[in-house]
């Protein structure tokens, strides 16, 4: 005798024809309007893809929460870093007039600027916390250029859809989407608390991503790309922090 | 077929907190059908978002607990780090070695999956608390089942139960059909006051989402009073995971999951 009515199974067949539908029209507009991050295959993609996709549709163009200069940490939190490498010695020798940002990959003019070139772009500051992956943060001044005006100056082609950015140290690299990469909150920082950005929090020149867990603010940052396409960089999942198992995504 | 359809039919009779009284009204136990059919107490949705939920809460409980060892300290207000004073601290060993502990050692750093896997488990509850809410509403599941009776509306009603519970006095046969006024109160805290805030404490920390709406953390008295609280309502979710299954270990393990799984209590227990 069985428990099954015929409109039971007509209902459960409509809701599961529905869902396997619905699943494939989302996967579908995910990957058409790039809702899909990069380490979005792995065992974790369908948590991650929800986030980011959430994320994109709701805080595109939203700004990260600014502070009054009182709520300044005074016990900014500096994070251990690995010993300087020899290259970054020889610069910090020389104190740091040879340091070049090159900024490549899909643009019109790809460029290699000195510290002072930034220092002539117009610079903002903003008073944001940098809220780290193991629970701590600090509120800190940080004074630098938008990555966006100097994107504007090399000219981003179209079909941009990531900036990569790389450490003078090794192994140390992540990427952001253009939403991010042209947000005006992302600063190609040289200065914290009126004065210069100090080497403990990425001096000389750090790259702010405040709407993102600290992991995404590279400290010494000599090299930028601009891609269509993550799957050529390292393992193809977004940045070094989902090969050493974080998330590309780090705006949560 | 029409002996099969008759009790689903009445299956909401069956749940309506009135119709639960000592002498319980079962039209097919009286009828005389050699066809055993076992009284119907969890609706399928209930069982399947149940079962979800509990995978998806042992998940983030685990992956919780992984996140908080990198950094055993909690603040009030909106900044805190190693730095300065905490407002308490869980004395054990960090996975961090850059946090003081008292401690010369330091444990397996394990976040990166933690915080892959919680957020993937967040999701899962999320949905399936949002399905179960709407579906809950919808179909009336929280007004005939979870919400007290009229007549249980009472303090003398909740220290009855209160009082029958320090009695040790063994569940009556209604309870088999129906929850007590402190399990429909206990199950409402839950799912509307200690969800809500978890999800809302744990959305705060996002520095993403904050962006958007900020008073999601400014509401909250700033994102180290957001993880503070988020701590202590997960801390309250475990206290009533722990009594749950405590209660349901006292009142017969297996005679009270049963019916969380197959959605009916066992022939012979109904009258």
């Amino acid at each position: 005798m069985s428990t099954i009515s015929r409109r039971k199974l007509i209902t459960t067949g409509l809701v599961a024809t529905a869902g396997v539908a619905g699943l494939a029209t989302a996967s579908h507009i995910a990957r058409r309007y790039g809702l899909i991050p990069p380490d979005g295959a792995t065992l974790y993609g369908p948590g991650e893809t929800l986030t980011y996709a959430a994320q994109r549709l709701l805080t595109r163009h939203s700004l990260a929460r600014e502070f009054p200069r009182s709520m300044i940490s005074k016990t900014p939190f500096r994070n251990e870093t690995a010993p300087p490498s020899d290259a970054f010695k020889r610069h910090q020798a020389a104190n740091f007039t040879d340091w070049r940002l090159t900024v490549d990959g899909m643009v019109a003019h790809p460029t290699a600027f000195s510290l002072s070139d930034l220092k002539s772009l117009p610079t903002h500051n903003q008073i944001t916390e940098v809220a780290c992956e193991e629970g701590w943060s600090y509120i800190a001044e940080w004074i630098g250029t938008p990555l966006g005006h100097v994107l504007d100056a090399v000219g981003v082609l179209p079909q941009a859809r990531y900036a990569v950015y790389f450490s003078i140290e090794p192994d140390w690299w992540e990427s952001i989407d253009m939403a991010d990469a042209l947000h005006p909150q992302t600063f190609l920082t040289m200065g914290m608390n009126d004065g210069d950005l100090p080497i403990g929090f990425g001096g000389p020149l750090r790259l702010r991503v405040p709407r993102q867990l600290g992991y995404k603010s590279v400290k010494y940052i000599t090299h930028i790309t601009i891609t269509d396409s993550m799957k050529r960089f390292g393992k193809g999942l977004g940045s070094a922090s989902p090969e050493g198992g974080y998330a590309w995504y780090a705006g949560i | 077929m029409s002996e099969l359809s008759k009790p689903r039919r009445l299956r909401n009779n069956f749940l309506h907190p009135l119709s639960v009284s000592s002498c319980y009204p079962h039209p097919v136990s009286t009828a005389p059908s050699p066809v055993r059919v076992a009284a119907p107490r969890h609706t399928a949705l209930v069982r399947v978002t149940h079962w979800l939920t509990v995978v998806s809460f042992l998940a983030l409980l685990v992956t919780g607990a992984e996140i908080l060892i990198s950094h055993p300290r909690f603040y009030w207000g909106e900044t805190g780090n190693s730095g300065t004073t905490p407002l308490f601290q869980i004395p054990i060993p960090s996975s961090r070695d850059t946090v003081p502990t008292g401690y010369n050692y330091v444990m397996p750093d394990q976040n990166g999956w933690s915080r892959y896997l919680h957020f993937e488990a967040a999701w899962v509850l999320v949905l399936t608390g949002l399905v179960y809410v709407v579906a809950g509403l919808l179909n009336a599941h929280f007004r005939k089942t979870l919400v007290p009776a009229p007549r249980d509306r009472n303090w003398r009603a909740i220290r009855d139960v209160l009082l029958k519970y320090l009695r040790r006095a063994p569940p009556d046969k209604a309870e088999s059909l129906a929850y007590n006024v402190v399990q429909r109160l206990s199950y409402l805290v839950v799912i509307f006051i200690l969800f809500p805030l978890v999800i809302w404490t744990g959305l705060a920390l996002s520095p993403s989402f904050d962006s958007a709406p900020p008073a999601t953390v400014n509401l909250l008295g700033g994102r180290q009073s957001a993880r503070t609280l988020h701590f202590f309502v997960s801390d309250l979710l475990v206290i009533f995971l722990v009594v749950h299954v405590a209660m349901i270990a006292l009142a017969g393990f297996w005679k009270r999951t049963k019916p969380m799984i197959t959605g009916r209590v066992a022939d012979t227990e109904r009258l």
